[in-house]
């Protein structure tokens, strides 16, 4: 292990971390804007051009705020939540790739941190420790109200990271193995010179599980119970102030831009795109791009659904998303034996998948609008 | 069986929240852009003058009379020939508005004999200090139009000898 290696692996680490605590400040100015345009209002457009100086001046607004802590709240473990909460939402993205490796000036540059060959669990296992910050962030506070949102929010999470690990199953066993570098390579090319080998096109019901299951996972609208305004004020953070609430705020965010960073690699072709073989400059931009489109539909779809309610959004995630899951790893597993007979056959897994979730919807339907449901 | 139909209707809804993106905004930027208030708004007070800028309020304190918040204080002293404020025998010395306690209600207006005071369409009232809240007559009486001169004036005798002036009943 040489300097240059040492200093390499510094510097990157450095640079991603700064890409995603800049970008969850932008992320809340873009959220804005977004959010904004689609009510037909300007949004934020004071501070700077375009209001793009909004950001600096919410961190200087938060960082002058008063931090209480309640009288009764468990002082080491209220400090400390906070922080388990950051820690995982930085870290969760360290295997993402962002390009190929290139040469540049004689040394050969590889775009990750860490090429961990169980990238795919790595992830999981991450994003489950992100569930304690949360629960201890609402325990440690002595509220009612924060306890509710803290417990909310570890069965909600739990309960959807089966149904995304499921999901995330398929897309292993399709570039058979875990290492992210390896998922985003088999996803590189195309069939017929035009539709991209992305595993959505091959595994369109799995994405979209995928990305439903990411919104309870994050606990975006229209599946943010644990911050329920109505029933639990601000749910797990209702007694965080100043830079505390500030950290709470920013592993929410920087979550999202994890969470679409992952769905991007795993689902979109990570950084392939036309022209990156030559290129290799272009893949960052591309896989840019996937996150910036990613988080544009996350704020697009809490614009649009309201909030379900908790017994629901457990039935969803419990009563379907779990067994869709299940079935696609299965609808899978057939189509990789069966394109190994004829690689033509591989089209077996979206047919199949479109069908089994077709059939998911009519039930689904079929149930809410049974007589006795809406008493329930 | 409905398969598509639900997956449509979501479809639709995200559609519609995205076609919103192309409507041009409706936000004012206020400070820089202001909307034109309706004509019949109430806003600020204004105390009117006649065209010979003699003021109209002639100190009868009617409007605090009326003024349900008990928000005006006037006080009225003598005209004389010699220095003449308003037509009639009285005028008033001291007019303050405590803009805190107004309500905008209108009804100073309805009790005002000489259709002295208005409430015009200026909405801007911010102050630093409860003091600053208390708005006297230099701030409200409308400036002396272009061609005559500021109050008081210097009449001839006999001249102004009604407070009220004749008004026609309204047309409509």
């Amino acid at each position: 292990m040489n300097f240059l290696l040492v200093l390499e692996w510094l510097i990157k680490g450095f640079v991603w971390a700064l890409v995603l605590l800049g970008g969850f400040a932008y992320l809340t100015l873009y959220e804005r804007k977004a959010l904004a345009r689609i009510q037909s209002r300007l949004g934020p457009n004071r501070a700077g051009p375009w209001g793009i100086l909004q950001p600096i001046a919410d961190a200087v607004k938060l960082i002058f705020k008063e931090e209480l802590t309640p009288a009764k709240a468990d002082k080491l473990i209220f400090t400390l939540a906070p922080v388990i909460t950051v820690v995982p939402a930085v870290i969760i993205t360290a295997v993402v790739p962002w390009g190929p490796s290139f040469d540049i000036f004689g040394y050969h540059l590889n775009l990750y941190i860490a090429d961990i060959n169980v990238g795919v669990l790595y992830i999981m296992s991450i994003a489950s420790i992100a569930v304690y910050g949360i629960v201890l962030a609402g325990w440690s506070s002595n509220n009612k109200y924060a306890m509710m949102g803290g417990l909310r929010s570890t069965a909600q999470m739990i309960s959807y990271e089966i149904a995304l690990g499921l999901s995330f199953v398929s897309a292993i066993l399709l570039a058979g193995s875990m290492r992210m570098l390896d998922i985003v390579s088999a996803q590189g090319g195309y069939w017929f010179h035009f539709i991209p080998k992305w595993f959505v096109v091959l595994q369109p019901v799995g994405t979209g599980i995928f990305l439903i299951a990411t919104l309870a996972e994050v606990n975006r609208a229209p599946f943010d119970m644990p911050e329920a305004e109505q029933e639990l004020t601000a749910g797990y953070h209702t007694e965080y102030s100043g830079m505390k609430f500030a950290l709470l705020f920013m592993a929410e965010y920087t979550k999202m831009i994890a969470i679409s960073a992952i769905g991007a690699t795993i689902f979109f072709g990570g950084y392939n795109g036309p022209f990156v073989d030559k290129f290799p400059w272009l893949g960052p931009i591309y896989i840019f791009v996937k996150i910036i489109i990613l988080l544009f539909g996350m704020i697009w779809v809490r614009a649009t659904f309201p909030r379900i309610r908790y017994d629901r959004l457990m039935a969803f995630g419990w009563k379907v998303l779990l067994p869709l899951s299940l079935a696609l790893v299965f609808i899978t597993a057939v189509g990789i034996i069966l394109a190994q007979l004829n690689p033509l056959l591989i089209i077996f897994i979206p047919v199949a998948s479109l069908l089994v979730a077709g059939v998911a919807v009519a039930l689904i339907d079929r149930t809410l609008r049974r007589k006795d449901y809406a008493r329930r | 069986m409905r398969v598509v139909e639900p997956v449509v209707e979501l479809a639709r809804g995200l559609w519609t929240t995205l076609r919103m993106m192309l409507d041009k905004p409706v936000t004012i930027q206020y400070p820089e852009q202001k909307k034109p208030v309706k004509a019949r708004f109430r806003g600020r007070h204004v105390l009117k003058r006649y065209e010979s800028g003699l003021e109209k309020c002639i100190g009868c304190a009617l409007c605090a009379a009326a003024c349900p918040a008990d928000a005006i204080f006037v006080e009225s002293s003598e005209n004389t020939d010699e220095e003449r404020y308003s037509p009639g025998e009285r005028y008033a010395s001291t007019y303050e508005i405590n803009m805190l306690r107004c309500i905008f209600c209108g009804f100073c207006e309805d009790a005002c004999p000489t259709e002295a005071i208005v409430l015009g369409d200026q909405y801007e009232l911010s102050f630093t200090d409860r003091r600053q809240s208390i708005y006297p007559k230099e701030m409200l009486i409308e400036p002396v139009p272009a061609d005559a001169k500021p109050t008081p004036h210097k009449t001839e005798p006999g001249v102004y000898t009604r407070s009220v002036p004749e008004m026609k009943d309204p047309q409509d």
